[in-house]
């Protein structure tokens, strides 16, 4: 039996779907509430992904449009009123705007040089989220407060009520099931191989008429997109936005879970998503003196075990059990 | 007895047991009770703020030592301090943890105003108390809107509005120039400073400058206001930027009236590293005891102090002030809950807190007291002025405060 | 006009730590051709060994040059141990061991020397005789340092065979394999020069900003945009690179815009120039044949 055939493929996900609805009712409201977080996370990484991963453009400044995402959402919610998912695609659309604009003096630069100006954009996010004369609309230093949405109806299930985090969790379900479709139906054509195709031999690719400025642009406000609908998401989620909460460490750890997922592969995010979640609170188990510590233990160890993340691991494994190969857009170029 | 009778009976009989409180010694909510009274709490021991790590740590000796004493009325405190590495999103989720998995009675001395407002409504909300939170800012004390938050030490503005009033007193012809943190306590005592000022504020204060954590130095700030001509300095900073700031005002000869934050004021951890020469008439103000000043080496709290740092928190340093923040903060709480007696819910402690009454205070200054009442929920409002010697801080002026 | 001086010569003062820095990355670079992100907590962590000998009573210099060596060891052996396997993995995979390491030796400095701020002494003492109306013995002292460790990675790598060779291994391994360099060797020694470099520039910023784990997280940023900015394959573009950094930053600051937002106007102001300039301002143009 192949396991790959169409029928399998479509019944699987269902399970999962359903195993994925009914686990917020089994658990903790704070359990959900880091369920929750996961998906958010790995959106974000998602959008990461299609920059760095598939299109080989470094950025380790990310942070940033996670960033103005939450705080499109939080002033939306906080000024207008506006109901919080409504708020999701006005958050992508304007991330969208700011990342093809910064995608532009970014193709005058690479390697470590786009890395360099990605990081500045994310530091400098901070002090812009509190200069004075914004502060009327992004609250300053003390940032913005906001209260969680109700679930719309009632319902109970193995005990437990549908509630605000519950429903929450099921909506950012919900949205990341669209983002990936969204991706996964990117990338799989054209548009996919010719990013693709930029990454690894741009000279190559644009000989064969690929517009590398219209298409290396794009992806960034793409991905910016992305990242920009999961911050939107994690303000609401988390109820609270605030300069100190997107320092430069959340660009970090969202490169930490682009590589640990494995780069170019959009199932991929969500290991990340869970790495960047959990395995601080495990170091934090582990070692009460020097929690980091472990934490850097954990993130070398991964990489000498799975240097292209867990996808490329489970790839090997797949291939090594006999299995055709199938469709690799990893490579050993970032 | 007919037997319809002994059924009614023996039904009543059940109803009254089922009735009774499972444990027959007090009142409890989750988090409570005959043997241990779990404690939540939350500083950043990672991160940009991990100097007042140091905090939560002493807070966690001082409990140590008062489980091996018996703890209190029978019970030990079972105090469970997780870290948020000051970024707010990590607070909600380890507030979430304490308050839901955990099941901790209530939150206690958790650090940083960012932080603590991420957590602010889901507190009231879940009718958790957030108590004696380790941080100046004056929102805390708002009882009628949020009656589970309740803040410890005396806010910044207050202290702001101190040294205005002393500015006005003193120097009427002062020239102002401020450097400040650019997050919510800089701007909290910047505030403060000029509300105190009022109408003087535009005119006195000629150099407003910021700088932000990351900046590798504030050379450049301080040339710019000795540049502007300014004869105060109010030096809104924490601890190493402070001693850059007194490092370089005196290294390029500018002597202004120097005020400092109270944050800052360590004779320990701030005036030694910067230059005990350079620091001569500085000043700020205190609530507590300096354990490098020479005037309390031989208080009995001071020495009292100091054998449990060593014993319990033998990583702190004597010289810091900052545990002398935790130990005086955990003394609070334990009065709030030998107060609280067998009552141990969460609107007692409560209660309990908003009506404390402590005159002597292990290690504050003479005359400092912890007051609460319900519509006054700032505990340490007492305060003084101090001036820096060479050698330690003498106190002048009066003390503020009710 | 006083005030002007003062302030370019402060940002002289901290463009030589950010050139000293930007060095130690240059170092690491041209040898292995990649960033080390824990650059800087390997210079705080070596800055931390020459306290505790100062500490233990050790005359100044002396720590000073056992910290250089300690240092150099250091870099070596993360190198052999914690680099080697990752060696021929992708780029992506090597910055995320840099970023273990940075945790790591932030972590650890944190755990054993604690997070309160400690003074560190400067070699200079206040009254030397080159101090000057605008510069400080220290300031003065550390520039001089730095131009010495430039001067001297200059003469290395241009003109000892050893040099030779890590630039070779760096820039084509497999040539230079052919020729018997022993290239996984060469990038072990490439780490230790750039950890000795940085223990440099740790014990000369210390004395200003004051010793904690933290003390080179917001110079690290610099210390890279000095690199980059002067070109990532040139010493002297990024001591360059770093004196124009930190005159910038503080004249922005005093007469531009004003502290609130001087950090975010400077980092375009670099992003600017590299969008003009992508190789740095003198860095090498790469030509790809294709």
């Amino acid at each position: 039996m192949n396991i790959l055939n169409r029928k399998w493929v479509i019944l699987g996900s269902i399970v999962v779907l359903a195993v994925l609805l009914v686990a917020p009712f089994l658990v903790k409201n704070f359990r959900v509430f880091q369920m929750n977080l996961v998906i958010v996370y790995a959106i974000a990484i998602l959008g990461l992904n299609i920059l760095t991963g598939f299109n080989g453009q470094f950025s380790l400044g990310h942070g940033a449009f996670y960033a103005i995402g939450a705080y499109t959402a939080a002033i939306l919610m906080d000024k207008t009123g506006m109901v919080y998912w409504a708020t999701l695609p006005i958050a992508g659309v304007i991330c969208l705007g700011f990342g093809w604009l910064i995608g532009f003096p970014a193709l005058r630069l690479s390697g470590h040089y786009l890395a360099l100006a990605t990081f500045a954009l994310a530091l400098s996010i901070p002090q812009l989220l509190k200069y004075n004369h914004l502060e009327a609309l992004t609250g300053g230093v003390q940032g913005i407060v906001l209260s969680k949405p109700d679930a719309p109806f009632s319902l109970m299930m193995f005990g437990q009520r549908l509630n605000s985090d519950r429903w929450l969790y099921i909506v950012s379900l919900i949205v990341a099931v669209i983002m990936f479709w969204l991706a996964y139906n990117l990338l799989r054509g054209r548009v996919g191989r010719a990013l693709i195709a930029i990454r690894d031999h741009p000279i190559a690719a644009s000989a064969m008429g690929i517009n590398l400025t219209y298409f290396k642009s794009v992806t960034f406000g793409v991905s910016a997109a992305f990242t920009g609908v999961a911050g939107a998401l994690g303000a609401v989620v988390v109820a609270f936005v605030a300069p100190d909460s997107f320092t430069v460490f959340l660009s970090i750890s969202f490169l930490v879970g682009l590589v640990v997922g494995g780069l170019a592969s959009i199932p991929g995010a969500i290991f990340g998503g869970i790495f960047i979640q959990f395995i601080p609170n495990i170091a934090d188990e582990i070692s009460r003196a020097a929690p980091w510590a472990i934490y850097g233990i954990f993130l070398i160890t991964f990489m000498y075990v799975m240097p292209t993340g867990v996808m490329g691991l489970l790839r090997k494994i797949w291939e090594k059990t006999g299995h055709k190969h199938v469709d690799s857009d990893a490579s050993e170029h970032p | 007895m007919k037997r319809r009778d002994f059924s009614i009976m023996a039904v009543a009989v059940a109803a009254a047991f089922a009735a009774a409180p499972a444990s027959a010694k007090g009142q409890y909510d989750p988090g409570a009770d005959d043997k241990e009274i779990k404690v939540g709490n939350i500083m950043p021991y990672s991160g940009p703020a991990s100097a007042y790590g140091v905090i939560g740590k002493t807070m966690a000796g001082y409990f140590k030592m008062l489980n091996e004493k018996g703890g209190v009325n029978g019970r030990k405190i079972n105090f469970i301090s997780l870290d948020d590495g000051y970024s707010p999103p990590k607070t909600v989720e380890q507030a979430r943890k304490l308050v839901e998995q955990e099941e901790v009675l209530f939150l206690f001395g958790t650090l940083g105003t960012p932080t603590n407002s991420a957590i602010h409504k889901y507190m009231n909300q879940k009718k958790v108390p957030q108590l004696f939170v380790t941080t100046g800012a004056t929102k805390w004390a708002d009882p009628k809107n949020f009656p589970w938050t309740m803040g410890w030490q005396p806010n910044y503005q207050g202290e702001g509005k101190i040294y205005a009033e002393y500015i006005l007193d003193k120097m009427p012809d002062a020239k102002i120039g401020i450097l400040y943190q650019n997050d919510d306590y800089g701007k909290d005592y910047l505030h403060g400073l000029e509300a105190g000022l009022g109408d003087k504020a535009k005119t006195m204060i000629i150099k407003k400058l910021s700088y932000e954590t990351t900046d590798p130095t504030i050379d450049s700030q301080i040339l710019e206001l000795q540049a502007s001509g300014a004869n105060v300095f109010y030096n809104v900073t924490t601890p190493k930027f402070a001693a850059q700031a007194i490092k370089k005002a005196a290294a390029i000869g500018w002597k202004p009236a120097h005020l400092l934050n109270s944050v800052s004021s360590s004779v320990g951890s701030v005036l030694t590293p910067a230059g005990l020469d350079n620091s001569v008439g500085i000043m700020s103000v205190q609530y507590l005891k300096d354990p490098t000043d020479p005037a309390w080496q031989n208080a009995p709290d001071f020495k009292e102090y100091a054998a449990f740092l060593a014993k319990y928190v033998p990583d702190a340093n004597i010289k810091d002030s900052l545990p002398v923040i935790g130990y005086t903060t955990a003394h609070s709480l334990v009065q709030v809950l030998k107060q609280a007696g067998d009552n141990l819910t969460r609107a007692n402690i409560m209660k309990q807190a908003a009506s404390l009454d402590i005159k002597d205070v292990p290690m504050a200054l003479p005359g400092v007291g912890v007051k609460t009442a319900a519509d006054d929920f700032s505990p340490v409002e007492r305060e003084q002025m101090i001036r820096f010697n060479g050698k330690s801080y003498e106190r002048f002026g009066k003390v503020y405060g009710r | 006009m006083d005030a002007f001086i003062h302030q370019v010569v402060a940002g002289l003062a901290a463009g030589s730590i950010y050139a000293a820095v930007g060095l130690a990355l240059v170092m690491i670079y041209q040898s292995t051709h990649h960033l080390n992100f824990a650059q800087g907590e390997m210079a705080m962590f070596s800055t931390f060994i020459a306290w505790a000998l100062l500490e233990k009573g050790w005359p100044y210099w002396a720590a000073f040059f056992v910290t250089i060596a300690a240092s150099f060891i250091l870099g070596f052996v993360v190198q052999r141990i914690f680099l080697r396997p990752v060696e021929k993995a992708p780029v992506l995979t090597n910055v995320i061991v840099f970023i273990g390491l940075l945790v790591i030796f932030n972590s650890v400095a944190g755990w054993i020397f604690d997070y309160t701020i400690k003074p560190f002494q400067s070699p200079f003492p206040k009254d030397a005789w080159f101090t000057t109306r605008f510069f400080s013995a220290h300031e003065v002292g550390s520039m001089g340092v730095t131009f010495l460790v430039l001067l001297a990675l200059f003469l290395f790598f241009r003109f000892t065979p050893v040099g030779l060779a890590m630039r070779a291994a760096a820039q084509n391994p497999d040539s230079a394999r052919l020729v018997g360099i022993r290239v996984s060797m060469m990038l072990a020694v490439g780490w230790g020069l750039a950890a000795a470099i940085g223990s440099v520039a740790g014990m000369m910023i210390a004395p200003v900003v004051f010793l904690d784990p933290n003390m080179m997280s917001g110079i690290l940023l610099y210390g890279f945009a000095a690199a980059l900015f002067g070109g990532i394959d040139n010493p002297w573009g990024a001591v360059l690179g770093g004196l124009i950094v930190g005159v910038l930053e503080n004249l922005l600051g005093a007469y531009v815009i004003g502290t609130e937002l001087k950090l975010s106007v400077a980092l375009v102001m670099i992003v600017g120039v590299l969008t003009l300039k992508p190789s740095g301002l003198f860095g090498k143009v790469v030509v790809t044949r294709v």
